[in-house]
């Protein structure tokens, strides 16, 4: 490890603590082969507050949680709940203690109702088994305590990913719970979503639960957390109040490279500002890619869009707004119903991603684990593969080859750890991004579509990838940039599609004068003035 | 420097309703029925006497043991596993049943014995498949084989069975109403086997415990996603074993049923009898990857089978060849059908 | 040492060697091998013939199974392609002449290709679940071969074609040779060419294959094709040794037997990578293991409870669960030595 863990914080500045620590984790150590991937970490959640848990990805958030949750029973350290220490070795037997989780992903199963994704393994019984009624009944009052409007009666997989995870918060919320732990869960919803969430957590919190919230959203914290841990490196590097720091400060605890990376960004918005005006639009008359009218039944309306080489193109959206959509068309991973497409001026028909390879483009999926990375693949495996698949299995990309670009990635994208051979699973999540990335800068394209994940990548791999795309882009390549993040796409595009209700509403040109509320009210608007 | 969150007017939440309707929860099993009465309908214009009601309750007479393994296949395959002992496992119960008949034990402890022995069976690979993480294919295997060749070990030659109790079982015939008159005068009726009776309580309890009960709960829960049922906190260990446990007791009851079906104790019996048990309650639209279906399915996917059987057996000149032939085919119908409907429901 | 106990053919090399020995300790002249009729001759010699059908599917079954499925229909592609061949060989006039061997054997392997891929067909274009989709093969097959033979037991009369089977060329049974020729050529074409990479790739995430360009739907298809191939030559050396199509019996219960060779050689069921020479070794396991039963006088259906036996241990020690437990003993066994370092310092 090259970053050795900081000292403990030495002045918590707490001055008044609430009266009653429901859960007190010491000492906590949990190590997987090779890995240590918590150290000595304290943890104390107390009841009526909202906790917040922040650290890159890697820092040992998700570990802490499963220590608690008993999924990973820790080798070290103690957990006590409401005073009393207790060996957890299961999600089972931290219900029975009153520890509710909701995970990053959502945990449910799909192919029952909602009434029972809520309700397993306490449904109401009565003579003759389960009360189907009565489950629906209490299912339907929590769904209604959450003022989500579904019939409980309907099967989970009727509904979109947003629903799903609202389930699972009323799934948690129908045990009474001390302690309810929030793993990302605004990850997938919208604005609207987000607040109806934080209206009934400060319900929860009124009534005294405690509430350990992991969010990669930072205004979150402002908005809702009393609290802060940060974790880095398997580690804990802090814990504040909220209020007791300001955003930068944070932002450095948790990725201890105090403001450089920050300051980068800063220079990005600027060279943005001062080379505004689309690169290519004025010098190549024709765009490399041209679509006229594509579109696809229940996932886009048919667009036009162009994308000139050296141009970054930004699309923003809200969450499913079609985004992903319009990207996997333009890639071909879709087949269009209508439209057509054009390369550098000539038809082209990409009826599946090696069609769009031939034409090099690229495509960096947002869910990487499953469109993205081979995991149990190594490194240079993976790096080679879009190369590979492109020649065909008879004619193997040479060693020497592989070595090279492996080598050559692993430096530019500062891949760690810095070991071809290593297996792409035992990567955290940013490396994983990178890795994935340097599979579509090997096949050296000449438009990549680089869809952003909205979670499971640190602050410090974002920005990284975020300079080396614009690199790229000064250099000639053309770029069609997703990201949730509005003052990312800002920051980096020459211009900006806007999506709303999986359809392209407007398109405006980049520049120093374009704020994120000229953005905001196009979406809000429609695109109608 | 903060992360614009994309604030919108409001948005409305949209529930889409979808497959809630009896129609799209129930339309595996219906496919099933039409298909039945489909082939009962072409038996019964080719053949006269084919509608017969002695005919259709002769088919729960025949395929009784089956009905017991589709109903244990059921269990196991909602988890997304798989049991492929349960035929050899059926045959050990045979040996053992005919082989403690004929050391002199009384009926009541060999059938006690025989059940403990199918537990003991389920016990073991359900062990092997939760502890061990073997996957469910090769530790059934192994437990087939290791029936099998402890068939061998009972006895390599037919045991025959002369118990009292088991030979009247095996005769009597319970009655259920006139059907006509024989040429001596008596009244013929139409009957059934205790084995039926058998077979039809087990379809209905083990309807009732995957409907009504946790543990059927959660095994649509593991079958519908694993890792999700055991953050919920569900009892998946326990479950997953359990399945095993009663697909070895149905196998045992199914031998049970065949040993007082036949009368003996045979080391080849129902060689390759799981094949049928899965092809049944695939038939009868569960899918095998878990989580969706119905014994009741399963059920109608056994007499599907058997229909097809009795009109090869109809038809004299069609050679019994054809029956694997047509089940084949008929499987490739049905799961090409789950398959478009797994597309649609996804669009 | 360490890296060779870690290896995924530790166990199973173990397991084989521990058989051998077995059978070396129940009669000494075991290992013996002598020259006899100008071939060698001796139990080796034997179990390296008789494996070789079980080689030959399991080889087809490995790379099916790297891809994350499964093929059971190979047993009934034995059947049929023993039933296509000797029909055919049965029905000429001139059942010893070298054209009428060749076009049996070519009709048979290309009726199995289309067999073949049909299955890769099902499982890769309509998307059906390996197992099932094969099955509707494992099922109608033997039916099929039924058909074919009539529902009779061909048997042929070709000496040409018995030397297929039970013939022996440069001292080697034939048999084995042409299990030792695919296997070496299954071994250059996924080793020296990217193949095996693509087809572990498919196996471990199809979706993000496709995605990055793999022609993730051939690849598949082809495997279930070269898998059917490997049957068929399988069920040609069968029908060969015993001089006859028998639609029931040939093969029967061989892709049990293939898939327990791949899994004992330590390929996963989940797919991912695979390891030929695990799966050669697997199949030694299950002949050798055949032939020791025998060796042992004990009767050859027990073979069974024995079989069950090997498959249950070679399970258990590569089961997750024992293999963390071998690691932290490994490692417990490590700091005592470092602590031990550290005091005599």
């Amino acid at each position: 490890m090259d970053d050795p863990a900081t000292p403990p914080d030495s002045g918590l500045g707490l001055t008044e603590r609430p009266p009653e620590a429901v859960v007190q984790m010491t000492g906590i150590g949990v190590e997987f082969p090779g890995v240590r991937a918590l150290h000595d970490v304290d943890l104390t959640l107390y009841a009526g507050e909202v906790h917040a848990l922040l650290g890159e990805n890697g820092a040992g958030k998700s570990t802490l949680i499963k220590a608690l949750t008993g999924v990973r029973p820790p080798d070290a350290g103690e957990i006590r709940v409401a005073g009393r220490p207790v060996a957890i070795h299961g999600p089972a037997q931290a219900q029975d203690l009153g520890i509710s989780t909701v995970y990053q992903e959502v945990n449910l199963c799909p192919n029952l109702t909602v009434a029972e994704n809520i309700m397993l393994g306490r449904e109401p019984r009565r003579a003759g088994g389960i009360d189907w009624r009565g489950m629906r009944r209490q299912a339907a009052e929590v769904l209604g305590r959450l003022n989500v409007d579904i019939d409980p009666a309907s099967p989970l997989s009727a509904h979109s990913i947003a629903v799903q995870q609202l389930v699972a918060i009323a799934r948690a919320m129908q045990v009474d719970a001390r302690v309810l732990i929030l793993d990302e869960p605004t990850s997938s919803l919208d604005a609207d979503e987000v607040a109806e969430l934080f209206r009934v957590m400060r319900g929860l919190r009124e009534d005294g639960v405690a509430i350990l919230f992991v969010t990669h959203f930072l205004e979150q914290v402002d908005e809702i957390a009393d609290r802060i841990t940060v974790l880095r490196n398997g580690a804990r590097v802090g814990e504040r109040r909220t209020g007791e720091m300001t955003r930068i400060e944070l932002v450095s605890m948790m990725i201890g490279r105090e403001l450089a990376v920050l300051e980068d960004i800063a220079q990005d918005t600027e060279a943005r500002d001062e080379s505004a005006a689309p690169a290519g639009a004025d010098t190549a008359p024709t765009p490399f890619l041209r679509a006229i009218g594509l579109g696809r039944r229940g996932s886009i309306e048919a667009f036009d869009l162009d994308v000139y080489p050296g141009e970054v193109v930004g699309l923003a959206g809200l969450l499913g707004s079609g985004r992903s959509e319009m990207a996997r068309l333009l890639y071909g991973a879709d087949h269009a119903d209508t439209g057509t497409l054009e390369v550098d001026g000539a038809p082209a028909r990409l009826r599946n991603p090696r069609a769009a390879i031939a034409e090099r483009i690229a495509f960096s999926s947002e869910n990487r684990k499953a469109e993205g990375l081979v995991e149990d693949l190594t490194v240079r495996e993976n790096i080679v593969l879009g190369l590979q698949a492109a020649r065909g299995w008879a004619r193997r990309v040479p060693q020497r080859t592989q070595d090279e670009l492996t080598s050559h990635y692993i430096e530019a994208l500062g891949i760690r750890p810095a070991n071809p051979e290593a297996l792409v699973r035992n990567l955290s999540g940013g490396n994983q991004q990178k890795v994935l990335l340097a599979r579509w800068l090997a096949t050296a394209p000449r438009l990549l579509i680089l869809d952003e994940p909205p979670r499971g990548i640190d602050v410090g791999a974002k920005a990284e990838i975020q300079k080396l795309v614009h690199d790229l882009a000064t250099q000639g390549m053309s770029v069609v940039f997703i990201s949730a993040e509005l003052d990312e796409v800002l920051r980096l595009s020459h211009r900006i599609a806007v999506l709303r209700d999986r359809r392209k509403v407007a398109e405006i040109a980049n520049g120093p004068d374009v704020t994120a509320r000229d953005v905001l009210e196009l979406i809000a608007s429609g695109g109608q003035e | 420097m903060a992360a614009t969150e994309v604030q919108a007017g409001a948005t409305t939440r949209t529930s889409r309703m979808r497959g809630t309707s009896p129609l799209a929860r129930y339309g595996s099993v219906l496919a099933t029925l039409v298909t039945l009465v489909l082939v009962f309908v072409i038996g019964s214009t080719r053949y006269t006497g084919f509608l017969d009601s002695q005919t259709i309750l002769n088919l729960f007479i025949d395929n009784a043991f089956l009905i017991v393994l589709a109903v244990g296949m059921t269990f196991v395959i909602l988890t997304g596993g798989i049991d492929l002992s349960m035929g050899a496992v059926m045959a050990l119960s045979t040996m053992v049943t005919a082989r403690l008949l004929i050391a002199g034990w009384a009926p009541g402890p060999v059938i006690a014995a025989v059940l403990l022995l199918g537990c003991v069976f389920g016990v073991g690979v359900g062990l092997f498949i939760r502890v061990f993480e073997v996957q469910p294919f090769i530790a059934t295997l192994a437990a087939m084989f290791l029936a099998r060749g402890l068939c061998f070990v009972v006895s390599p030659n037919s045991l025959s069975i002369t118990d009292p109790f088991f030979v009247s079982l095996s005769q009597s015939r319970i009655r259920l109403w006139p059907t006509g008159t024989a040429f001596d005068g008596r009244t013929l009726y139409a009957f059934i086997s205790p084995s039926v009776i058998v077979a039809l309580v087990i379809v209905a309890i083990a309807a009732w415990v995957l409907h009504a009960t946790r543990f059927g709960r959660t095994v649509y829960a593991i079958g519908g996603n694993q890792g999700s049922a055991e953050l919920m906190g569900l009892p998946v260990a326990r479950t997953q074993v359990l399945v095993y446990v009663v697909s070895g007791v149905c196998s045992a009851i199914g031998g049970l049923i065949f040993a007082m079906y036949s009368l003996s104790g045979y080391a080849l019996t129902g060689v390759g009898v799981e094949l049928d048990a899965i092809s049944a309650v695939v038939i009868g639209g569960t899918l095998l990857t878990g989580g969706s279906g119905f014994v009741i399915g399963s059920l109608l996917g056994v007499l599907v089978l058997g229909t097809i059987q009795t009109i090869i057996s109809f038809e004299g000149t069609l050679s019994s060849w054809w029956t694997k032939i047509v089940i084949g085919a008929l499987l490739l119908v049905f799961v090409v059908l789950q398959r478009l409907l797994i597309i649609r429901r996804r669009t | 040492m360490r890296s060779l106990t870690r290896s995924k053919v530790f166990w199973p090399l173990v397991a084989l060697v521990a058989l051998l020995a077995v059978n070396v300790v129940a009669r000494p002249g075991f290992l013996g091998v002598r020259m006899q009729d100008g071939h060698l001759y001796g139990s080796l010699i034997d179990i390296l013939r008789n494996t070789s059908p079980i080689l030959l599917v399991a080889i087809g079954m490995t790379l099916v199974i790297a891809t994350r499925g499964i093929d059971l229909s190979v047993g009934a592609l034995v059947a049929i392609a023993g039933a296509v061949a000797c029909t055919q060989i049965a029905a000429s006039p001139t059942p010893g002449s070298a054209s009428t061997v060749l076009i049996a054997i070519g009709t048979a392997l290309l009726v199995c290709l289309v067999l073949g891929a049909w299955n890769g067909f099902l499982v890769s274009v309509v998307g059906i679940q390996p197992i099932i989709a094969t099955l509707i093969l494992m099922t109608a097959g033997r039916g099929i071969a039924m058909l074919v033979t009539g529902g009779q037991i061909t048997t042929v009369n070709s000496p040409l074609y018995k030397s297929i089977g039970a013939g022996f060329l440069l001292t080697l049974p034939v048999s084995a040779i042409i299990a030792g020729v695919v296997l070496a050529a299954t071994a250059l074409l996924t080793r020296r060419t990217a193949l095996g990479t693509l087809v572990e790739s498919v196996g471990i995430n199809p979706e993000a294959s496709r995605l990055a360009g793999v022609r993730a739907r051939s690849i598949i298809w082809t495997v279930y094709v070269f898998s059917a191939l490997c049957a068929a030559i399988a069920g040609i050396l069968i029908s060969s040794n015993v001089t006859a199509a028998d639609a029931n019996n040939n093969g029967l219960w061989i892709e049990l037997d293939a898939i327990l060779a791949v899994v004992i050689g330590g390929t996963s069921l989940m797919g991912g990578k695979f390891s030929l020479t695990g799966t050669l070794i697997g199949a030694f396991i299950i002949e050798t293991l055949r032939i020791t039963v025998i060796s042992l006088g004990i009767a050859p259906e027990v073979n069974l409870v024995f079989k069950a036996v090997v498959v249950i241990l070679v399970c258990l020690l590569q089961s997750p669960v024992v293999q963390r437990k071998f690691r932290a003993r490994r490692r417990a066994v490590a700091q005592e030595h470092g602590e031990a370092v550290e005091v005599v310092a």
